[in-house]
């Protein structure tokens, strides 16, 4: 449904998507993974008309992006990353809008948009209200409402939570569940895991502008090296102690000493936890929490860019210095 | 594209930015406030050493001209806003006209101008200005002054369009107008100017539309007025017609190259 073929695009000397490939079968939720100034914006823009790429081309319901974006526009839904409505207007008439803007009759659109103020949960407010004054979460909602008006077969979300505290966030999933859910065809950027993780049927990690892998959650971690076990140490225990006897063991064992956790590799599943479990109690030392798990998508982001995705793309948090500079580059050029 | 659909999506943004200036009726205050200060000025500080009570009768018809010349800069203020904030982004990515948003503020615009033009009309009748000639040829100035406003709103848009951002647009949609609406005869004869400008101000549209709204309405210039002669005085509600005409057929297309352009970046 949706077709990205070696799509190309350099800001200058920056090269925002160094041959992006991406297929999305018709009625699946693709996620797009990667850190800020990755190209995720930037394959959405392609995507969705508003930037022309410098070589490749991208299909959408089997139209193309470079030769017939009339077709496009029209099988397709955009939610953007800072929700473009008119603050002057009403949730009602920016709806109402965008439908007669899809080609829908004015009677036709304010029926739509009645129906869909409901479904998202907006019509409890007061119907003067103009979109201005909307929370976050409610603005996101309206944003999103919007790139559905017509029901279009594709929907591309860029970072559709990015920015929304925790329920404006479960909101939001839930309202995404049930377009998926109705049979659209869903591209979901986003920069945490734990969404991807939660909405999406396959992701496509990209960072630099190229895919660097791709599958479902499940596929990327085994992909990435198997489950981990878990200790959580009784309060007061002597980690070293804790790390020497699981080395004896035969595990190497990752340490958060203030916490008393360590994480170790468990290629050999259940008997690994087993093993770590008998050494420490063979020197006296009782857990908390014992536990053989999947490795988070965190722990494959860091093995497949050697950059961990939520510290870097929390723009607060130091990231490495050498990527920094590039990281804010690519961000600027993006956006605009 | 079809013509209907270019009109249909024109009408529909029209109608969002006509919604806008209602609820930020603030925004008017210079589309209010401008005309008044510059029928104010001329007609008390300028008019005495110009004819007095007759040059605040020639005046009316080169403020009328100056001030829809200087309210294209609302149309390039407003839709570098639109731009800025992303919403054209959200109608680029929409299945409608391209011409259709910019149609839209073109066309909503005529609201602000048509307040303008009332404003003036009514500065114009407390400082003893007055209508002379008959309901047809008042209908016909209207008709000119707004066909006049809406040119000039492209050449709006299109500076706009290009500058993309607020405080670009704001400062290049200002910078124009004042040679334009200065080196005219919109407030002394275009006989009076110096050798080249002359020839400039007496070709300028605005004192096309200066001099063709004044016999519009029946105002005679005051006596002992040099009177501008040549082709375009002699047929200015023609020449000033075909001037807005030409403007917008000038405009209109590369206001919509530089609005395709967008997605070349």
């Amino acid at each position: 449904m949706i077709s990205v073929r070696g799509i190309t695009k350099r800001f200058g000397s920056h090269t925002a998507l160094d041959g992006v490939e991406l297929e999305v079968p018709e009625g699946t939720v693709q996620g797009l993974l990667g850190p800020n100034g990755a190209g995720k914006t930037t394959t959405v823009r392609v995507l969705t008309t508003l930037l022309q790429p410098d070589s490749g081309d991208a299909f959408v319901a089997g139209r193309s992006v470079l030769n017939e974006g009339h077709a496009v526009r029209q099988r397709l839904g955009v939610s953007g990353q800072y929700a473009a409505v008119d603050e002057k207007l009403t949730g009602f008439e920016n709806l109402t809008m965008v439908g007669e803007l899809y080609g829908m009759r004015r009677k036709d659109a304010k029926a739509r948009a009645r129906e869909l103020l409901r479904d998202f949960r907006l019509d409890d407010v007061p119907d003067d209200k103009r979109a201005g004054t909307y929370s976050g979460g409610m603005r996101r909602r309206l944003d999103l409402a919007g790139a559905i008006v017509a029901r279009p077969p594709v929907v591309i979300l860029d970072e559709p939570t990015t920015g929304l505290d925790p329920r404006g966030r479960r909101d939001t999933w839930a309202a995404i569940e049930s377009l998926a859910s109705g049979g659209t065809t869903v591209l979901l950027t986003t920069q945490y895991l734990e969404e991807a993780d939660q909405l999406a049927d396959s992701i496509a990690v990209i960072d630099g502008g190229r895919i660097i892998a791709e599958g479902t959650a499940a596929e990327l971690k085994t992909q990435t090296g198997g489950a981990r076990v878990d200790i959580l140490l009784a309060p007061s225990s002597d980690v070293d102690l804790a790390v020497g006897a699981v080395r004896r063991a035969g595990h190497e064992a990752t340490v958060d000493r203030r916490a008393g956790r360590l994480t170790i590799g468990a290629s050999g599943g259940s008997r690994d936890l087993i093993d770590v479990v008998e050494a420490l109690h063979a020197v006296g030392l009782e857990t908390t929490e014992a536990a053989l798990r999947q490795p988070t998508l965190d722990e494959v982001f860091l093995q497949l860019t050697g950059n961990s995705a939520e510290s870097d793309a929390t723009v607060d948090e130091p990231g490495s210095p050498e990527r920094e500079p590039v990281t804010a580059h690519g961000t600027a050029k993006e956006s605009r | 594209m079809s013509i209907a659909s270019v009109l249909r999506d024109g009408r529909v943004i029209a109608r969002r930015n006509m919604l806008g200036v209602r609820r930020t009726p603030g925004a008017l205050v210079t589309g209010v406030a401008q005309p008044i200060i510059f029928v104010l000025i001329l007609g008390f500080v300028f008019a005495n050493a110009l004819g007095g009570d007759n040059y605040r009768e020639f005046l009316i018809g080169g403020v009328l001209a100056q001030t829809l010349t200087f309210n294209s800069s609302f149309t390039a203020v407003y839709l570098a806003k639109d731009l800025q904030s992303g919403l054209i982004d959200r109608f680029r990515a929409l299945p409608m006209s391209r011409v259709g948003v910019i149609l839209g503020r073109t066309s909503s615009d005529l609201l602000t101008n048509t307040i303008s033009i009332v404003v003036v009309i009514a500065c114009g009748l407390a400082i003893g200005w007055r209508v002379h000639s008959d309901i047809g040829d008042v209908a016909l100035t209207f008709g000119l002054l707004l066909l006049f406003a809406f040119a000039t709103s492209w050449i709006g848009a299109f500076i706009a369009l290009t500058a993309r951002s607020v405080e670009v647009a704001q400062s290049l949609g200002l910078l124009w107008l004042f040679p334009v609406c200065f080196v005219s005869g919109a407030f002394v004869s275009a006989d009076t100017l110096p050798g080249p400008l002359r020839v400039v101000a007496e070709w300028n549209p605005v004192t096309a539309v200066a001099t063709a709204v004044r016999r519009g309405f029946g105002n005679e210039p005051p006596a002992g007025f040099a009177v501008a002669h040549g082709w375009p005085a002699d047929n200015a509600l023609l020449y000033a017609a075909l001037c807005c005409l030409a403007i917008i057929a000038v405009f209109a297309p590369i206001a919509v190259v530089q609005y395709r352009r967008i997605s070349k970046r």
